[in-house]
């Protein structure tokens, strides 16, 4: 009965559609040409006597695989919410109706657009199978928290409170990183006056008190395999002792250490032991314990000066082009532990911009200013040491002018640099840069750092890298999206932050992680397809292990057997298909995305022959950016070609080139594949795939040659979300092109 | 009458913006029940009004989709819109919310097919576009609104053109005698996600913005810049409709400032510094009038972008007041601090860099939330089951908004999940 395919047609009248469409005719078209078991017309299919038809003939067998002719997918998708059948619609409506005019000289093909829909819409319903649960893994609460510093006891903590058991582990013999070296903490609550505990004593005391939070110290993680819901780590000492956990989700917090001083010799830090660090002065400040601050020598110091973005925000080779974002706070904070101790203290602080924001950073800068701090807009160009005097040479920015003055104790602000893994597609990227660079291709990079998870994965041991070392996501709207599911990331690896923002940091991503263990359970995608149950499979019998699928995954989802072939892990797949597109055999599918259930759609679609001038134009568009673009061009009644077929994909990478191949074989005339923007600054949901996309369609020109076809028959657009006019320009430019180079010679 | 199921083990949260909706989806994607409560008669809140976020220069529509995409797709999310919640009483793990809901007077039959829209006349000052243009009476608030619903603006009911709007639906979707309701909600937890206003640019006595036309906020000049906004993206001066050549961003404009808003809003460099790529491309010259440039982080390299763009000057200046120049002109006056050089500038148009405040109304939360003085409240452990998102806590962009709402989905969580447990 499950098994059976009872392909069940209704189109809906609403909205014009009845007005506008022979809906008699489509009825025959979904039955005769679509081979729909049965079609039937409703007035007003979204009503509540609409929805309840559909859902009788579900409830007594009559279909199991409903097609709706209605409005565009993207609508009134909580009316048409169907459990267990599959949904295949056909938008008649934005798809048609709204983009064309309503006149006599119209109707006709705007009919045949109609009935192609309805015809491609039961090709699509007959491939797809409804998706069940992969029960590759099960419920596994377990968080795997690498990094014991502030980040990663929060993580843990908050993990443990919602009921999820944490396991953190540490490189040091300690808990409490960086923070835990910190005399104090900036102000975190009203009124924003006074350097905080540091919270460290009371984190690792909640730590202890936890039934449900084990602590490995002076260990690392050694392998990391498997996938999420499944996660089978060695976490060993620095001895060799490996234990073995099996883990559900994992944050990784593994901090930040300071920007190397030794690096600013203009600053005089590596000839004198009264130019130190932030770091160091925290230390001193801890020995004080309240009172006056002693430097290395013994003497209180009654004088310092605190140089801000020492080696940052600099374009200097060596040096962090970013700001670290915390050290304005914290040099107004160690300032405060002076004049707390001794009023008579001069502190100035030098500084190019000064970056206290938000509620309590500017209650905090006052506190400063009231304290008598000093806050001067200078450059420091050098320090002179003589024995133990220092002179701080400066232009007063405010003043314009040259000068300099002396000082005990220059505290650098040196920033933070984050403690990741080795990027794994640092070769890639230092390929792409000596090619646009012009410069000779490297064949390896040297790699300098650790690993942190040891994941065994084929793409690579560790989180990749956006930007300057950081593991961060690319997306505004979306924090905490990871390039490898079930891994996040927090804390100053992530994004240069302070220890305020690394708390709550840690604690998204230990809602993220939680999140990831309970669909990971159901088997269900992760954001942007979240609760997708479909997931890839493949036949075995046709791979010929090019490893194309393995190599291209955005998300290094797919491993190597010992075999060499693809080993898919559900849990680690966001479904967008791009091994789909990747396989010249074609040997890849999701149950309800497969190049079937695309393919049968393009060739079901009625092609007229030459004479009757009526080219057809193929529109491959992405369903996250160009597919709401298309749908809200026709709710602003744009009008684009009456010979416009679209059909939404998943991702532009998804696109297998034998859909191009069949599609001009058929003797489509054109073809627009549009997705999101890829590049730096890559909108692409699923990371690469626009991008990959684009280079398989760049090769598609020596298959358009042998067919001796225009090269213009087929173009890809990056497109945006707004871009309604735009959209449809591009198929109507289409359209025009096609007049001009002449039909398909491929038309039968 | 709406129907809805709460209990302690239901999340409720205040507010359907980025945060508000971030929460809600985290909370539910991990199996939660949520109810989300927005004022508007849509949600994505006032990132909907915004062109371009920096420093990406994308479009907010775009995670807009996404983030409407799996609301609609998650039945464990509840959204009531043009409601409010009134009062809140009780204990972490068993609150009660009276909630207002006002009339839409459009049910869901609705299609959003527009012929409402078609049928009537009368306009009315569009919110949306910050009163810089007008709107039906029957209208869809924009063009990805969810619910894909039509809204009758409450002052067309009872005129003729509510009934022409009646007449026109072909699906019998609006009911003009739809009522204000309340609806008493069992909460286990509570995430505020109220988000921001802007300040009121009239405060400012010296900068004029109540008397100068070409004296404008960046949120209006963010509109300005939409081509789907009221001047079709082309930045006009209000006095006579020009284009713009010349464009003077004032910083810190009622903010850091014991006279009107003492803290610091933290994205209106970032905003400004975007806004001067809106005016590059349109052929304009900008210049900012800064105290500190807090391009923090990552956004150091956007900072640099702008600096190279020799269509943007920066003059470290906090502008001391503004008088009206010859053709409408507003002039600058000031102290450059960097050489001490007073200065009278004039220039085409000003756009003021507003400050947030945030849109908590204290009057609902239960007395014992902590409240700093700056209006945000403050997530210090002592709210029992009620934490705060987004710019309800602090003034955040959107990324650490969405980050800080993702925190307290799971702070929310913890609460309900005590619930269940407790209760077996």
């Amino acid at each position: 009965m499950a098994d059976e395919l009872l392909m069940g047609a209704y189109i809906c009248k609403g909205c014009g559609i009845g007005d506008r469409l022979d809906c008699g005719q489509l009825e025959q078209t979904a039955t005769r040409d679509g081979k729909a078991k049965f079609a039937k017309s409703h007035d007003f299919l979204c009503s509540a006597e609409g929805v309840a038809m559909i859902q009788a003939d579900i409830d007594s067998g009559e279909t199991n695989h409903v097609i709706l002719g209605a409005c565009s997918r993207r609508a009134k998708v909580e009316a048409f919410n169907f459990q267990n059948v599959t949904v295949s619609r056909a938008n008649l409506r934005e798809g048609v109706i709204w983009v064309r005019p309503d006149n006599d000289e119209a109707n006709e093909t705007t009919q045949e657009m109609a009935d192609d829909y309805m015809r491609m819409a039961c090709a699509e319903s007959k491939f797809q199978k409804l998706p069940t649960r992969s029960g590759e893994q099960e419920l596994n609460k377990n968080i795997l928290v690498v990094g014991g510093g502030i980040s990663g006891m929060t993580a843990a903590i908050e993990a443990a409170d919602a009921g999820y058991p944490a396991v953190i582990v540490e490189k040091s013999g300690e808990l409490g990183g960086v923070m835990g070296q910190l005399h104090k903490r900036v102000a975190t609550t009203t009124p924003y006056a006074e350097p905080e505990d540091t919270t460290v004593a009371d984190l690792v005391a909640k730590i202890e008190a936890a039934s449900n939070i084990t602590v490995h110290l002076n260990s690392t993680v050694t392998k990391t395999a498997g996938a999420p819901g499944r996660f089978d780590v060695d976490i060993s000492t620095e001895s060799g002792a490996t234990s073995n956990v099996s883990i559900g989700a994992i944050v990784q917090a593994s901090g930040m250490k300071q920007f190397d001083a030794n690096k600013l010799t203009e600053f005089a830090y590596d000839k004198s032991d009264n130019v130190i660090t932030q770091l160091e002065l925290e230390a001193l400040a801890k020995e004080a314990n309240g009172g006056p601050i002693k430097r290395k020598d013994g003497k209180e110091v009654s004088s310092v000066v605190f140089v801000q973005c020492a080696g940052q925000r600099s374009d200097k080779e060596g040096y962090l082009p970013y700001c670290s974002g915390f050290c304005c706070t914290a040099s107004i904070k160690q300032a405060m532990y002076f004049k707390d101790a001794n009023p008579d203290v001069d502190t100035v602080i030098m500084y190019d911009d000064l970056r206290t924001p938000g509620a309590g950073g500017e209650d905090f800068y006052r506190a400063g200013q009231k304290k008598g701090v000093i806050f001067t807009k200078s450059t420091v160009s050098q320090i002179d040491a003589n024995g133990n005097d220092l002179t701080i040479n400066f232009k007063d920015e405010i003043l314009n002018e040259d000068t300099s003055m002396p000082a005990d104790l220059v505290v650098l602000a040196t920033g933070q640099e984050p403690n990741s893994g080795p990027n794994p597609y640092a070769l890639d990227e230092a390929k792409k840069a000596a090619e646009e660079a012009g410069e000779e291709m490297p064949t390896e990079v040297e790699v300098t750092v650790d690993s942190i998870l040891n994941l065994d994965y084929r793409q690579g041991t560790d989180l990749p890298h956006l930007k300057h070392g950081f593991t961060d996501s690319h997306f505004i709207c979306f924090p905490y999206e990871t390039r490898r599911t079930g891994i996040y990331s927090a804390g100053p690896v992530r994004r240069p932050m302070d220890s305020l923002q690394s708390t709550i940091d840690a604690t998204g991503a230990a809602m993220k992680a939680i999140q990831e263990v309970e669909n990971a359970a159901k088997g269900a995608a992760a954001h942007p397809r979240s609760g997708d149950l479909s997931f890839p499979s493949f036949r075995i019998e046709g791979c010929t292990q090019c490893k194309r699928c393995t190599v291209e995954c955005p998300f290094g989802a797919i491993n190597e057997d010992e075999k060499g072939f693809p080993s898919y892990n559900e849990s680690r797949c966001r479904r967008c298909g791009t091994c789909m597109g990747a396989c010249p055999v074609r040997v890849i599918s999701f149950e309800n995305y497969s190049v079937d259930t695309v393919g049968q759609q393009i060739k079901n679609v009625d092609i007229p022959d030459e004479f009757d001038e009526k080219p057809r134009i193929l529109v491959l568009a992405c369903e996250n950016d160009a597919y709401p673009a298309l749908d809200m061009a026709a709710q602003n009644r744009l009008e684009y070609s009456a010979f416009t077929r679209v059909v939404p994909i998943r991702c532009l990478g998804s696109v297998n080139t034998i859909w191009l191949t069949d599609a001009l074989n058929s003797g489509y005339d054109g073809i627009i594949l549009m997705g999101c923007q890829k590049g730096d600054d890559y909108q692409c949901h699923f990371v690469k795939g626009s991008e990959i996309a684009h280079i398989r369609m760049s090769k598609i020109a020596d298959t358009l040659e042998t067919l001796n076809l225009e090269k213009e028959r087929v173009a890809t657009y990056e497109v945006a979300i707004t871009d309604v006019q735009r959209t449809t320009d591009l198929i109507n430019d289409m359209a025009k092109t096609i007049e001009e180079i002449g039909m398909s010679p491929f038309k039968f | 009458m709406t129907d809805v199921v709460a209990t302690n083990e239901t999340i409720l949260v205040v507010g359907g913006g980025v945060s508000g909706m971030t929460t809600a989806l985290e909370a539910a994607e991990a199996g939660k029940q949520v109810i989300l409560v927005e004022k508007r008669a849509y949600v994505g809140g006032r990132i909907t009004q915004l062109y371009k976020y920096f420093p990406k220069l994308c479009f907010p529509t775009c995670g807009l989709e996404i983030n409407q995409r799996r609301t609609k797709m998650n039945p464990n999310i509840t959204i009531l819109t043009l409601a409010e919640v009134e009062s809140l009483t009780g204990e972490e793990g068993n609150y009660t919310a009276s909630v207002k809901i006002s009339p839409r007077y459009v049910n869901d039959k609705c299609t959003s097919c527009g012929a409402c829209g078609e049928a009537v006349e009368t306009e009315f000052d569009d919110e949306y576009n910050y009163g810089l243009s007008k709107h039906k009476g029957a209208y869809l608030p924009h063009r990805m609104a969810l619910p894909e619903r039509y809204v009758i603006d409450p002052a067309m009911i009872g005129t003729d053109d509510a009934a022409k709007a009646k007449a026109a639906c072909p699906v019998d979707a609006i009911d003009l005698d739809m009522a204000e309701e309340t609806v008493e909600l069992k909460i286990g937890a509570v995430v505020y996600a109220t988000g921001w206003r802007p300040f009121d640019a009239n405060k400012i006595q010296p900068y004029g913005y109540d008397r100068y036309p070409n004296v404008i906020t960046s949120v209006e000049f963010e509109r300005m810049n939409d081509p789907m906004g009221p001047t079709g993206g082309k930045i006009l001066r209000p006095s006579d409709g020009a284009e713009v050549k010349d464009i003077a961003f004032i910083q810190c404009a009622g903010s850091r400032d014991r006279n009107y808003l003492k803290h610091c809003s933290r994205i209106c460099c970032m905003a400004s510094l975007k806004q001067t790529t809106y005016a590059t491309d349109a052929g304009a010259k900008s210049t900012i009038y800064y105290i500190d440039i807090r391009a923090i982080d990552r956004f150091e390299d956007f900072y640099k972008n702008v600096q190279a763009d020799e269509n943007v000057t920066f003059i470290k200046s906090k502008v001391a007041n503004i008088t009206l120049g010859e053709n409408d002109n507003p002039t600058l006056q000031g102290v450059d601090t960097e050489g001490y050089n007073r200065y009278a500038t004039e220039h085409e148009l000003v756009v003021l860099a507003v400050g947030m405040e945030p849109s908590v109304d204290v009057s609902t939360l239960p007395g014992d939330v902590s409240v700093n003085e700056h209006g945000y409240i403050e997530n210090d452990g002592t709210n029992g089951g009620i934490f705060a998102a987004g710019c309800a806590s602090d003034a955040l962009d959107v990324n650490r908004a969405v980050q800080s709402a993702t925190a307290c989905a799971l702070k929310a969580i913890q609460v309900v999940n005590r619930v269940a447990g407790s209760e077996g």
